[in-house]
C-alpha cells in the first residue's frame, strides 16, 4: 500500500510538480502504431512527470503538431510506422517546428539507427525502451534550444566588427564580456557555473550573515566613504562597525556589491546583445512584421549585434545554468524573474529589437523550464498580436514564441503572468499608444508600445520634442529602450543604426559619469541629445540617461520584468504633467537616499531607485491611479535599499540572482 | 466477555488471513521467478510492475491483455502472408518487426527471441526457417499467456498489500 501510494502521489501530482522540477512537465508527444508500446510509454512518460501526449498514426502526430507547433516540447516516434514512415515525420518535424525528435525501434540495426541521426533525430531509442531512457529526454529539449542560441549567436557576430567601434565605451564591458566569454555559450556557461560555484561556496562556507536593509545601508554608507574603489573589507568593516560582523562577511558582500553594481552597468549591453540576436530569428519568422518593422528590427539587429550575442549568450547562460542544476530545476517564478530580466534589458538597449530579443530571451528561459504550457504561449502570442503588441511582455512572448516556440515553450505559469500583465496594459496602451503599431503584429506592436511611450513621455516631459528617444531616457531606463525602438516605429526616417550607436556609446559613457538628480535633468537634455546624438551631438548628456537608464534596467530586471513595460504604459497614462510630478517625486527619493550613499553607487542607487520606481509604478498601475505612483515610491524605498532589494531578490529566485551575478558580474568584471 | 471473544476471533481469522496471503504471495513471487528463470521473461517485465502504481494497480496485466488482443491480429497477418506464395519477405519482416517491438516492450524474452529468428530468415530469404520459427513462435507465444494468465490470477488472489489487513 505505501509503496503504491507513493508512486501513485508521485505521478498523480505532475501539474503540482511542475513548478519545481524543470523536468516535470515536459511536453512530450508520442507517436506509435502499436497500442501495447504506446501505452507503456505513456505511463513511463507520466512516470517521468512528463505531460504527455500518444498518438497512434503519423498523420496525426503531424496535424497535431502543425496545430499547436508551440505545444510540444519534444518528439518520440516509432521507425515503422504504417501511414508514414517514422524517418519521413522526422523530416516533416524538422522541416516545419524544429522540434527535438526522438526515434524508436525494436530495430537495433546499425543502418537503421544512421538513417534516425541523418534524417536528424536526436537521439535513437531501441525497443523495448526502458524509463531510464525516458528520463533523460529533456535534455534534448535543452540541447536543442542551447544550439539554437548558438547560432543565432553566430549570424550575430559577423556584425560584431561594426558595432564594437561604435560601442567604444561598451567595449569596456560588454566587448571584452561578449566577444571573450559571451561568445562562446559553453564558455559562458562554464563561466558561469564556476561563479556560481564560487558564489555558492562562499555564501555556503562562511558564517551567515543576514545582510538585513539596516546592515547592508551601514555597508552602502561605508563604501560610500570611502569609495568604491578604495573601499576593502576591512576599513568597510570599521566604519560599519558592527560586533560579529568579519571581515570575511564584509569582503562576501562587498563582492557582491561590486557584481551588483556591475550588473547594472552591464545590463544595457547585454541587453543589446540579446535583442540582435533574437532579431534575425524573429524577422525569419514572423512574416506578419510590417516591413518597416522588419527593417527596423535589422538595423537594430545590426547594431546592436553585439548586444545580440551576449544575450544569446546569456540566454545560453541561464541554460545552461538551469540544466547544469538539477535538469533545469528553475521554479517557475525565477523563470518569469529571468523573463523580467531580459525584458527590461532588452528594451532598455533597444527599443524594438530590445523587446523582440527580450521576449525571445524569455522564451529561452522560458523555454527551458516553460515546457509546460505551450497552448497559452500561443494564445497569448496571439492575444497580444490582436491586442496590437500592448504588452511588452506579451509582444515579447509572442515574438518568441514564434521564433523560440519549440524550445522554449512557455510555460503556464509564465503564460498566465504574460496574459495578467498583459491584461492590464493592454487597455492602457491601446488608449495611449498609437494603434498603428498593434495592425503590424508583435514587432508593431512593441513599435507601438515604444511610440507610444515616448510620445507621452516626449510631450508630457520636456521640451524633448526629437521624439520617443529623449522621452525614453528621460522617463526610465525602461523607456530607452522603448524609445529606440519607438523612433523606429514612429520615424521611419532616422536610423535606427544610429540610433543604437548612440545609444550604446550613451550607455558606457554614462556607466562612467552619473549625478543621480542631475540625471534626471541631464535626462531631460539626453533626451534633447538623444535625439540628436543620432547624429551625433552630446554624449556627455546622453551618457548620463544611458547610465540611468542601465541601472535602472539592472533595477528593473531584479524587481520585475514587468515593470519595464508598466513604467511605459504608467507614463503614457499619466501623460505629460502628471508624468513630471512622478518623476520628480522619484528623483527626489533617489536623490534623497542616493545622496546618502556614494555618488559611484549614485548611479547604481539611482539605478535601484528608479527600479523600485519602475516597480511600484506598475503596481500602481495595476492600482489603475496615477498618483498612487508616487506613493508606490516611498514605500519602495523605505522597504529596502537597492542592493537590499536586489539581495532579496536574488534570495527570492536564486536562478535569477545566481545567473545576473555571476553571468553579468564575470562579464562585467571591469566595473 | 462476549465482545472479547469476538475480537479474539477477529483478531484470528485476520491472523490466518494475514498467513493465507503471505504465503500466496510468496507462490506469486517464486512462479515470478520461475517465468524469469525458464526464459519467458526478461527484466523489462520489471520494468512493467515497477510502473504499477496506485493510478494503474493493474498496469502489468493491463499491458498484457492488451498485447495478446492487438498481437493476434499482427500472428493472422502472419499466418496469412506466410501462406501466399512466393513469400513476401518484406512484408513478412515489416509485421514480424512490429510484433517483436510489442514482444519485447512486455519482456516476453522467448517470443521475442523467435522474432529475431524470423527475421533473420527473412532476410536470408529462407521460406522454411521463416515458418519453422513462426510456429515455435506461435508456441512460446501460447505458452507465456498461459504462465502469465495463471500469474496474474495468482497474484489477484495473494491481492495487493493493504487487502492483507482487512478481515474478508
Amino acid at each position: 500500500m505505501n509503496l503504491t501510494n507513493g508512486k501513485g502521489s508521485t505521478s498523480t501530482v505532475t501539474s503540482a510538480a511542475v513548478s519545481d522540477q524543470f523536468p516535470a512537465g515536459l511536453r512530450v508527444l508520442v507517436v506509435d502504431d502499436d497500442p501495447t508500446c504506446l501505452m507503456i510509454l505513456e505511463k513511463m512518460l507520466r512516470t517521468c512527470l512528463y505531460e504527455v501526449t500518444k498518438c497512434n498514426r503519423a498523420e496525426t502526430a503531424l496535424t497535431l503538431l502543425r496545430e499547436n507547433k508551440s505545444g510540444f516540447d519534444i518528439v518520440i516516434s516509432d521507425v515503422h510506422m504504417p501511414d508514414m514512415d517514422g524517418f519521413k515525420l522526422l523530416e516533416h518535424i524538422g522541416l516545419e517546428m524544429d522540434l527535438p525528435v526522438i526515434m524508436m525501434s525494436a530495430d537495433d540495426g546499425k543502418s537503421v539507427v544512421m538513417k534516425g541521426v541523418t534524417h536528424g533525430a536526436c537521439d535513437y531509442l531501441i525497443k523495448p525502451v526502458r524509463i531510464e531512457a525516458l528520463r533523460n529526454i529533456w535534455q534534448h529539449v535543452v540541447r536543442k534550444r542551447k544550439n539554437e542560441w548558438k547560432d543565432t549567436e553566430q549570424s550575430g557576430s559577423a556584425e560584431e566588427g561594426d558595432r564594437q567601434p561604435k560601442a567604444s565605451d561598451e567595449a569596456d564591458y560588454s566587448s571584452s564580456a561578449n566577444e571573450g566569454s559571451w561568445r562562446n555559450s559553453k564558455k559562458r556557461r562554464d563561466e558561469e557555473d564556476e561563479a556560481e560555484e564560487r558564489d555558492d561556496t562562499s555564501t555556503l562556507k562562511k558564517p551567515r550573515v543576514v545582510w538585513s536593509v539596516e546592515l547592508h545601508q551601514q555597508f552602502v554608507a561605508a563604501v560610500d566613504q570611502l569609495g568604491i574603489d578604495k573601499a576593502v573589507p576591512k576599513k568597510i568593516l570599521e566604519l560599519m562597525n558592527v560586533p560579529g560582523l568579519t571581515r570575511e562577511n564584509v569582503a562576501s558582500h562587498l563582492q557582491k556589491y561590486r557584481l551588483y553594481l556591475r550588473r547594472l552597468s552591464g545590463v544595457s549591453q547585454h541587453q543589446n546583445n540579446l535583442n540582435s540576436s533574437f532579431l534575425g530569428s524573429q524577422e525569419g519568422t514572423f512574416g506578419t512584421m510590417s516591413s518597416i518593422n522588419g527593417i527596423d528590427l535589422q538595423t537594430l539587429a545590426v547594431a546592436g549585434q553585439l548586444p545580440a550575442q551576449s544575450l544569446a549568450t546569456l540566454q545560453a547562460a541561464g541554460l545552461g545554468r538551469s540544466t547544469a542544476k538539477s535538469g533545469v530545476p528553475m521554479p517557475l517564478m525565477d523563470q518569469r524573474n529571468l523573463f523580467s530580466f531580459e525584458n527590461p534589458r532588452l528594451r532598455f538597449g533597444e527599443g524594438q529589437q530590445q523587446h523582440l530579443s527580450s521576449s525571445k530571451p524569455v522564451n529561452l528561459l522560458h523555454g527551458i523550464p516553460t515546457n509546460m504550457e505551450p497552448k497559452q504561449l500561443t494564445n497569448l502570442h496571439q492575444s497580444s498580436q490582436s491586442l496590437g503588441g500592448l504588452n511588452m511582455r506579451v509582444n515579447a512572448s509572442a515574438t518568441q514564441g514564434n521564433p523560440l516556440l519549440m524550445q522554449m515553450a512557455p510555460s503556464q505559469p509564465r503564460g498566465q503572468m504574460l496574459s495578467e500583465n498583459t491584461g492590464p496594459r493592454v487597455p492602457r496602451l491601446p488608449s495611449s499608444l498609437g494603434q498603428p503599431t498593434v495592425s503590424n503584429g508583435i514587432s508593431n506592436g512593441l513599435l507601438c508600445r515604444n511610440g507610444v511611450a515616448g510620445n507621452n513621455r516626449g510631450t508630457a516631459y520636456n521640451p524633448v520634442p526629437p521624439s520617443s528617444l529623449l522621452n525614453f531616457p528621460m522617463n526610465q531606463p525602461s523607456e530607452m529602450s522603448v524609445n529606440n525602438s519607438f523612433p523606429l516605429g514612429s520615424t521611419p526616417g532616422i536610423s535606427s543604426i544610429t540610433t543604437k550607436g548612440s545609444f550604446q556609446e550613451e550607455v558606457t559613457s554614462g556607466i562612467k559619469g552619473s549625478g543621480i538628480f542631475p540625471s534626471y535633468d541631464i535626462f531631460n537634455e539626453l533626451h534633447h541629445h538623444k535625439s540628436h546624438d543620432w547624429d551625433m551631438t552630446n554624449p556627455g548628456l546622453t551618457y548620463n540617461a544611458s547610465q540611468h537608464a542601465n541601472p535602472l534596467q539592472g533595477g528593473n530586471i531584479d524587481v520585475s520584468p514587468s515593470v519595464l513595460v508598466h513604467q511605459g504604459f504608467s507614463s503614457n497614462q499619466q501623460t505629460g504633467q502628471s508624468r513630471d510630478a512622478a518623476l520628480i517625486g522619484k528623483a527626489m527619493f533617489s536623490v534623497g537616499e542616493c545622496l546618502e550613499q556614494d555618488n559611484l553607487q549614485n548611479t547604481g542607487q539611482h539605478l535601484n531607485p528608479l527600479l523600485v520606481d519602475n516597480t511600484i509604478r506598475v503596481k500602481a498601475e495595476r492600482i489603475p491611479d496615477a498618483s498612487s505612483q508616487s506613493n508606490l515610491f516611498p514605500e519602495h524605498y523605505g522597504q529596502e535599499d537597492l542592493m537590499s532589494a536586489l539581495l532579496k531578490q536574488e534570495g527570492m529566485g536564486p536562478a535569477e540572482i545566481e545567473y545576473e551575478l555571476d553571468g553579468y558580474s564575470l562579464d562585467n568584471i571591469r566595473v | 466477555m462476549h465482545s472479547n471473544s469476538f475480537h479474539c476471533s477477529l483478531s484470528l481469522s485476520l491472523y490466518s488471513s494475514t498467513m493465507d496471503r503471505a504465503h500466496s504471495r510468496r507462490h506469486v513471487a517464486s512462479m515470478k521467478q520461475s517465468l524469469f528463470d525458464q526464459g519467458y521473461l526478461d527484466e523489462q517485465f520489471i520494468q512493467l510492475e515497477e510502473l504499477q502504481d496506485e493510478a494503474n494497480p493493474n498496469f502489468v496485466e493491463e499491458i498484457v491483455t492488451l498485447y495478446y488482443r492487438d498481437s493476434s491480429r499482427l500472428i493472422s497477418n502472419l499466418e496469412n502472408t506466410l501462406e501466399r506464395k512466393p513469400l513476401d519477405f518484406n512484408k513478412l519482416d515489416t509485421i514480424m518487426h512490429q510484433f517483436k517491438g510489442s514482444s519485447s516492450s512486455i519482456g516476453a524474452k522467448k517470443v521475442k527471441a523467435e522474432c529475431t529468428l524470423f527475421r533473420e530468415y527473412c532476410s536470408a530469404g529462407n521460406a522454411e526457417g521463416c515458418r519453422r520459427s513462426f510456429q515455435q513462435m506461435k508456441k512460446e507465444y501460447a505458452a507465456l499467456r498461459k504462465k502469465l494468465e495463471t500469474y496474474f490470477h495468482l497474484a489477484r488472489q495473494a491481492g495487493p498489500l493493504e487487502t492483507a489487513f482487512r478481515p474478508k
